[in-house]
């Protein structure tokens, strides 16, 4: 498959008065197009920075970022950015929220805005496009914020712990939910969490990093003898516990030889 | 729909009595002040040559009323506090948004801010008189000067008290320093807005005083000033009362628009 995403050997550090941190390592990795990848690690390992990068919202001290295959006829790749929480803004309507990224662009052609309500009668939200933020539920709300997201056709697809606001059984269910919405519309993703399961059940690999200054320890791919995957199937897979099992050695595994001079190990586990 | 049990009745009858209780001690002191005021006047306990009393005072307001004057004077104060109050939330609300536009210029000027705001503005009065004339002018100048640099620094840090994160979520969209500041800064603003006006209407009312009393022939700072000098104490009294409903007035006022614009928000923007 055509390679969408290409992050070769970048490096980054945070500068204050009191000194600086360095957050990431030498990253090295490649996403594919229509791939799932999440990336895990434990808190404060610079994960988020990572997407940060990606985005364009900071520029690696070092190494290269390097998108391509994207959509022809344009400068460049179409990013989509979902943040931790939804951020919709209270203020707005359901619907005037949703078209916020293409007010924003100047985009909100007949084509984007048939699009968009497309997404809302598809994901059940049309009812709800003259409502409040505050009249939705925190699934609703995710639902809301992804379409925000998807109406800009992002050829890649970030989400940064986006389902860490919610209460577990809610998690559960949005992430699911948000999982099957993003394989409908054949995206490129790729995931920030701390939480392995979720990883685990909605990746096709899962990128693990170390602690800071964060390096990348290993690639897992993901394979599960599912016909029909989804995140909420995945978990009950018997191959699962396996995962979790290698991810969570890995992650708590503190072998300090592998810090600043690791390179792209990846193996094949499944 | 189920009946209010029992115990809710009872609740809301509690709190109801309460409410009436408040409203009725409320009535009372004000009556009883009043009455002690006129009687204390009357049976000479108090001198009402210096202290006045509720009926002269009224006496007063209503020849004022007969002959226009009273109107010329509490139209001049209300233009001129208007005046001020509208040049201070759009003076303030630009000077801050150009504050937060260059957060180096805020960062260079902010001494200068801390300064000029914690300068008892009365003390500008005289000079502001001697630099710009007694005229109306300078009365609204006077006005300003209490309120504006308050306003600057009070919404320039509401500013940067907005979720850092909706400004995150402006940049991933690649939305522009301005797009943040119409989408996200100046709507989610809006109440701090209003609490700043409330502010501010007092504030250039007491400017305005401040200017009537050194440079005006007209105006309620006028007659309060004008009044001590020449021991009409009614005057003074009877302002210092107009002053208080003006102050009221005008604070509802912006109360009033204020609920408006949020439930228009909410229900249908």
């Amino acid at each position: 498959m055509e390679t969408l995403l290409d992050v070769r050997n970048v490096s980054l550090s945070y500068h204050t008065a009191e000194g600086e941190t360095q957050a990431l390592s030498n990253i090295s990795f490649q996403v594919k197009k229509g791939e799932f990848l999440a990336i895990v690690g434990p808190s404060g390992c610079g994960k988020s920075t990572l997407l940060d990068l990606i985005c364009g919202l900071l520029t690696p001290e070092s190494g290269s970022i390097i998108l391509s295959g994207f959509q022809k006829g344009k400068d460049r790749a179409e990013i989509g950015y979902m943040l931790q929480k939804d951020h919709l803004l209270e203020w707005r309507t359901v619907y005037q929220n949703v078209i916020l990224g293409l007010e924003i662009r100047h985009q909100l052609t007949q084509e984007r805005k048939a699009y968009v309500n497309h997404l809302l009668a598809l994901y059940g939200l049309d009812k709800f496009r003259k409502s409040h933020p505050s009249q939705l539920s925190g699934g609703m709300r995710q639902r809301a914020a992804l379409i925000r997201t998807l109406a800009l056709q992002p050829d890649l697809l970030l989400l940064d712990e986006p389902f860490s606001a919610l209460d577990y059984q809610t998690r559960l269910n949005v992430s699911d939910d948000i999982g099957k919405i993003i394989k409908r519309e054949a995206k490129t993703a790729i995931l920030v969490t701390h939480d392995i399961s979720e990883a685990i059940s909605m990746a096709d690999r899962v990128l693990i990093l170390s602690k800071r200054p964060a390096v990348v320890k290993d690639l897992v791919n993901i394979h599960f003898s599912l016909t029909n995957r989804t995140p909420l199937e995945s978990r009950n897979a018997p191959e699962f516990k396996n995962y979790f099992n290698l991810i969570w050695k890995e992650l708590n595994d503190h072998d300090t030889s592998l810090e600043g001079t690791n390179p792209v190990s990846e193996k094949e586990k499944a | 729909m189920t009946h209010p049990s029992k115990e809710q009745i009872l609740f809301l009858k509690k709190r109801k009595h309460e409410k009436i209780l408040i409203t009725v001690c409320r009535i009372l002191i004000f009556v009883l002040f009043l009455s002690l005021w006129e009687i204390s006047a009357t049976k000479g306990w108090i001198d009402s040559f210096i202290f006045c009393s509720p009926g002269i005072i009224t006496q007063t307001f209503c020849d004022m009323c007969k002959d226009q004057s009273l109107f010329t004077h509490i139209g001049i104060t209300l233009w001129e506090t208007i005046a001020s109050f509208f040049l201070v939330v759009v003076l303030g609300l630009g000077t801050a948004v150009v504050l937060w536009i260059f957060p180096k210029l805020s960062k260079i000027l902010e001494p200068y801010l801390v300064v000029l705001n914690s300068l008892p503005k009365s003390a500008l009065a005289p000079l502001l008189i001697v630099w710009l004339g007694a005229n109306q002018k300078t009365i609204i100048v006077a006005g300003i000067s209490v309120a504006i640099f308050g306003s600057i620094i009070n919404l320039y840090t509401g500013f940067h008290e907005v979720d850092k994160d909706k400004l995150k979520l402006i940049a991933t969209l690649r939305g522009t320093k301005l797009d943040a500041l119409f989408k996200v800064i100046l709507p989610s603003s809006v109440p701090l807005i209003f609490s700043v006006m409330k502010v501010n209407v007092g504030l250039c009312l007491v400017g305005v005083i401040i200017g009537e009393f050194i440079g005006a022939r007209q105006g309620l700072g006028y007659l309060i000033i004008y009044g001590s000098q020449v021991f009409k104490l009614s005057w003074v009294l009877m302002s210092i009362v107009i002053l208080c409903v003006i102050a009221m007035v005008l604070y509802s006022l912006i109360n009033l628009a204020e609920k408006l614009y949020l439930s228009k928000r909410v229900s249908h923007p």
